[in-house]
């Protein structure tokens, strides 16, 4: 399982949200909490550098980085599928 | 020879991609030593992909060229070498598909091509033709139901390794040099004496040597059209557009590690756009250019298949040369540019990132049927084309 917290730290440092990710709930909507798209392609560059994995196409989606719980999801079936 | 196994119910995509992975776990050491590519072959073989073309009647599956094309792209990103075979060969199998004309001798052969899974080559150019395909100075050298045939021949790709070889001459001792048939010729009563070998700057596994070639054929072996008509209706296109959709894997492959390479760099510097991002736009931009040229190749060609005229006419012969010539340039031009955005570990000739062998492969593009020959026969044709 992927540490919902490795994944707040990535959002504060890329995702230009308004408040501190340790005040967004796993599944609170991280657009309506500030991150732009654009944001979105960092925070998904520095997830792959963070976890050593690629996002393929299918789940290079707005639904796949909408909360840290879908970003968790998203890279459990990585992080499994590359161990 | 392994007995094939063709399940229909395996898309050709799907049994496409198994063997394009066997193909590119060897494409390094067939390149290193300049080796055929017998893994890839014998899978292509396993998988029935070397029977594709051969219309159902004659145990095949009646692939389209389309059909054909996409596999010969999905092969040459793996592999180019064998991406290349499986062009060349598929060209010959239609060049007889094509043009049996009832002749009970090439049926049979044609339903052994899908049965074995026979590996087709060709002897087109010969040594004292100045480098046209469509002339001989070799000839159907007939006695009773049997001819032999002697060329000489500076390249005959795979020949050491194919079943079968198709072989230009011309139709009689006193025919003229243009006036040729195509023979074919077992591999078991042929004898190929090497005169040369394939120690090349890339494509280093299509085993391109050169021989000198004796066959014995029964007469029922000669394809009884002219091969001037398989040539315009069969052979060019279906050559070209082949060609053209292993150069398109190759392009495929090369703006891949690019944009793996691009990738890589940008996880480095999170927020500025990495060097090598907006030339990764331009690359992307030519390669779908030439997806779109290939597809509608092999859709134009599925159209007219049973139009002989249209296939014949100096429109489609000018439009046929130049898919060829702008192919080949595509490719050298999306390669060169994967070297430029990777840099020095592009360069390199290992590595994820390495285009290295790619580079190498792609220059023959242009030269396999020079494209300054191409060029200038097609000069001459539309000196004669009508608007179109």
């Amino acid at each position: 399982m992927i540490a919902l917290d490795d994944i707040r730290r990535i959002l504060d440092a890329h995702a230009k949200l308004r408040v501190p990710a340790a005040s967004v709930e796993p599944n609170d909507d991280l657009y309506a909490s500030g991150m732009t798209s654009h944001a979105s392609v960092n925070v998904m560059l520095a997830l792959e550098d963070a976890f050593d994995v690629e996002f393929p196409d299918d789940l290079l989606t707005k639904t796949t980085f909408c909360t840290i719980s879908a970003i968790g999801a998203a890279l459990d079936t990585l992080v499994t599928v590359d161990a | 020879m392994s007995a094939t196994t063709i399940q229909p119910t395996v898309t050709l995509a799907a049994r496409a991609a198994v063997v394009a992975a066997i193909a590119a776990q060897y494409a390094a050491d067939v390149d290193a030593a300049a080796r055929f590519p017998h893994e890839a072959i014998a899978a292509l073989r396993e998988h029935g992909l070397l029977g594709t073309s051969v219309p159902r009647e004659f145990g095949g599956e009646s692939a389209t060229l389309a059909d054909l094309a996409a596999v010969a792209a999905v092969l040459g990103a793996a592999c180019s070498s064998t991406g290349m075979i499986f062009a060349m060969h598929h060209s010959q199998v239609l060049s007889l598909t094509r043009h049996l004309d009832g002749a009970p001798a090439l049926e049979l052969l044609v339903s052994r091509i899908a049965s074995e899974q026979l590996l087709v080559a060709s002897a087109t150019t010969e040594l004292g033709i100045g480098g046209d395909v469509r002339s001989s100075l070799c000839f159907v050298d007939r006695d009773g139901q049997t001819a032999t045939l002697a060329k000489n021949a500076p390249v005959i790709s795979y020949g050491a390794e194919a079943d079968l070889i198709l072989v230009t001459a011309r139709t009689d001792a006193d025919s003229a040099p243009s006036d040729q048939v195509l023979v074919a010729c077992d591999r078991d009563s042929t004898t190929l004496e090497e005169t040369s070998g394939w120690d090349t700057m890339g494509l280093r596994g299509t085993s391109s040597r050169g021989y000198r070639l004796t066959a014995r054929v029964d007469l029922e072996r000669v394809v009884p059209t002219p091969y001037e008509a398989i040539s315009t209706e069969t052979m060019l296109p279906v050559s070209h557009t082949l060609w053209a959709a292993v150069w398109l894997g190759m392009s495929r492959a090369a703006t891949e590690i690019s944009r793996q390479y691009v990738r890589a760099a940008a996880r480095r510097s999170i927020g500025s756009l990495p060097s090598g991002a907006t030339a990764l736009v331009g690359l992307i931009a030519e390669l779908e250019r030439f997806e779109a040229l290939v597809t509608a190749a092999g859709a134009r060609f599925d159209d007219l298949s049973a139009d002989r005229a249209a296939l014949g006419s100096v429109g489609y012969l000018v439009s046929m040369n130049n898919l060829k010539v702008t192919a080949s340039t595509l490719v050298a031009d999306i390669v060169a540019r994967a070297l430029s955005i990777t840099g020095i570990s592009g360069y390199r000739n290992e590595g994820q990132y390495s285009v290295a062998r790619l580079f190498r492969d792609a220059q023959g593009a242009a030269l396999m049927v020079h494209n300054d020959r191409i060029i200038a026969n097609t000069a001459q044709l539309i000196l004669v084309q009508k608007g179109s």
